[in-house]
């Protein structure tokens, strides 16, 4: 059954109206890293901006995707219309994924101003997808006030979240004491909330003494915008603190949108500028190294060199058959 | 290539879901993007997500005996979404004479209890090179 390549241009202007298949074919376009595609990129990208774009992380298990469901209801009950992106990771082995967020979310399925797309890593590091930024955008001109991105379950470095989101939630479980720990270098830094979920548990509250704890031994408030890191106690299973979260966000909303978030804007076109230079030029690179590879690295392994005299020996045959 | 995107959907009150798993486990194995809907969906459920997530294929596996109702609304709402160039597959146990009716309709391949993972993953290539670029 072969059907017609709707071009690009005209699924844009299906999803600025705000139709569902053509937002999902574009993502799809986007993620697959369609040639055809790219000047409508374009596009979208200048037309985009409008929505506030949440970035939600934590470690694996520790209730992000319920969080994002239970969030996203509570945001709908104030008329927004929200998007989501959710991240899961890509097998290193076979390349493919189970993409299991959407099962969390099961209520907003059928709710028109609710739009939720999964993706895999496919090889990015960093907790998010090379598109998801590009699939924010498209998400952005569809319609959606809020934009939610959901990164995979993280551990201490994958921090990029920090430089594609307005609003950062660092989204922390009870029980995981040594995990905060662990976490406290990295994403204690980047949390612009931090969330202690399933707090109907008994040792919520240790956890979130600790969080406290842990943020004075810090500056108490980020650098320029005054802001000061607040920790809220959620529960998904009795809606707990959900209204102070959205109540956060919102505040931090005001400040990322006031002049106080100016270095905030400049840090976040800065990273989506050197992740695409570096997407770019590892395509480019990729394709023209091709060739060099096998004989260099049957050298390598014979140890007929060294890895960096050999690896510019790669670079300089890239830079000639380029 | 890009991965090929499944939706792989129970609907209805059937509550079996270890096949299916199986099932989504082999399709990742072979470097699938492979999206699993959960247990007791809607039709209208499940093909939102369908386009939602603009999948290749959207699997849809039944042990009810409902297929004749449900396929049918399936499909409606496809051509609601304009989305009807998805390719729909069936899995279960099902009679023979109803993966006659499956396939007037519209059922690109119907996956019997019997099917090796093997043939699965070789199906799904295929019906997706079939169709060609999107």
């Amino acid at each position: 059954m072969k059907t017609r390549y709707v071009p690009s241009t005209e699924l844009l202007e299906r999803a600025q109206c705000g139709e569902m298949a053509a937002i999902g074919r574009l993502i799809t376009r986007a993620e697959g890293n369609v040639e055809e595609i790219r000047s409508t990129l374009s596009t979208i990208y200048q037309r985009a901006g409008r929505a506030h774009v949440i970035g939600l992380t934590g470690v694996p298990g520790s209730g992000k995707s319920t969080l994002v469901g239970t969030l996203t209801a509570r945001l709908r009950t104030k008329g927004q219309k929200v998007g989501i992106v959710a991240v899961d990771p890509s097998s290193p082995y076979s390349g493919g994924a189970i993409l299991g967020d959407r099962v969390r979310m099961s209520e907003l399925v059928l709710d028109p101003g609710v739009y939720i797309r999964s993706m895999a890593t496919r090889g990015a590091v960093g907790g998010m997808a090379r598109a998801t930024l590009d699939v924010v955008d498209i998400l952005d001109i569809g319609g959606f006030d809020t934009i939610i991105i959901e990164t995979v379950g993280v551990g201490q470095d994958e921090v990029e979240i920090a430089k594609a989101s307005h609003t950062t939630v660092v989204v922390s479980a009870p029980g995981l004491g040594d995990d905060i720990q662990a976490i406290k270098a990295g994403m204690l830094e980047i949390a612009d909330i931090h969330v202690v979920s399933k707090f109907d548990r008994s040792d919520a509250n240790r956890t979130m003494v600790d969080l406290k704890k842990m943020l004075t031994f810090g500056a108490m408030t980020s650098a320029g915008t005054g802001w000061q890191t607040p920790v809220v106690g959620v529960s998904s299973l009795s809606g707990e603190g959900l209204d102070e979260l959205v109540e956060k966000i919102e505040l931090h909303r005001e400040v990322a949108r006031s002049s106080r978030g100016d270095a905030r804007r400049r840090a976040i076109a800065t990273f989506r500028l050197q992740k695409t230079a570096e997407h770019l030029l590892v395509e480019r690179f990729t394709k023209a190294s091709a060739s060099a590879v096998p004989a260099l690295a049957e050298r390598l392994s014979r140890r007929q060199g060294d890895p960096y005299a050999l690896a510019n020996e790669l670079l300089a045959s890239a830079a000639a058959s380029s | 290539m890009e991965p090929i995107r499944v939706l792989l959907a129970k609907v209805g009150l059937d509550g079996h879901d270890r096949g299916v798993k199986v099932v989504a486990r082999t399709l990742r194995d072979a470097g699938m993007d492979v999206i699993y809907s959960g247990l007791h969906r809607t039709p209208a459920e499940v093909v939102t997500a369908a386009v939602q997530e603009d999948v290749d294929v959207l699997g849809v596996s039944l042990l009810s005996g409902v297929q004749l109702t449900v396929f049918p609304k399936i499909f409606a709402l496809l051509e609601e979404h304009g989305a009807r160039d998805m390719i729909v597959i069936a899995g279960g146990v099902m009679p023979d004479e109803d993966v006659v009716e499956l396939k007037k309709m519209g059922v690109a391949e119907v996956l019997l209890q019997d099917t090796t993972p093997d043939k699965i993953v070789a199906t799904l290539k295929r019906l997706v090179t079939e169709r060609g670029a999107r």
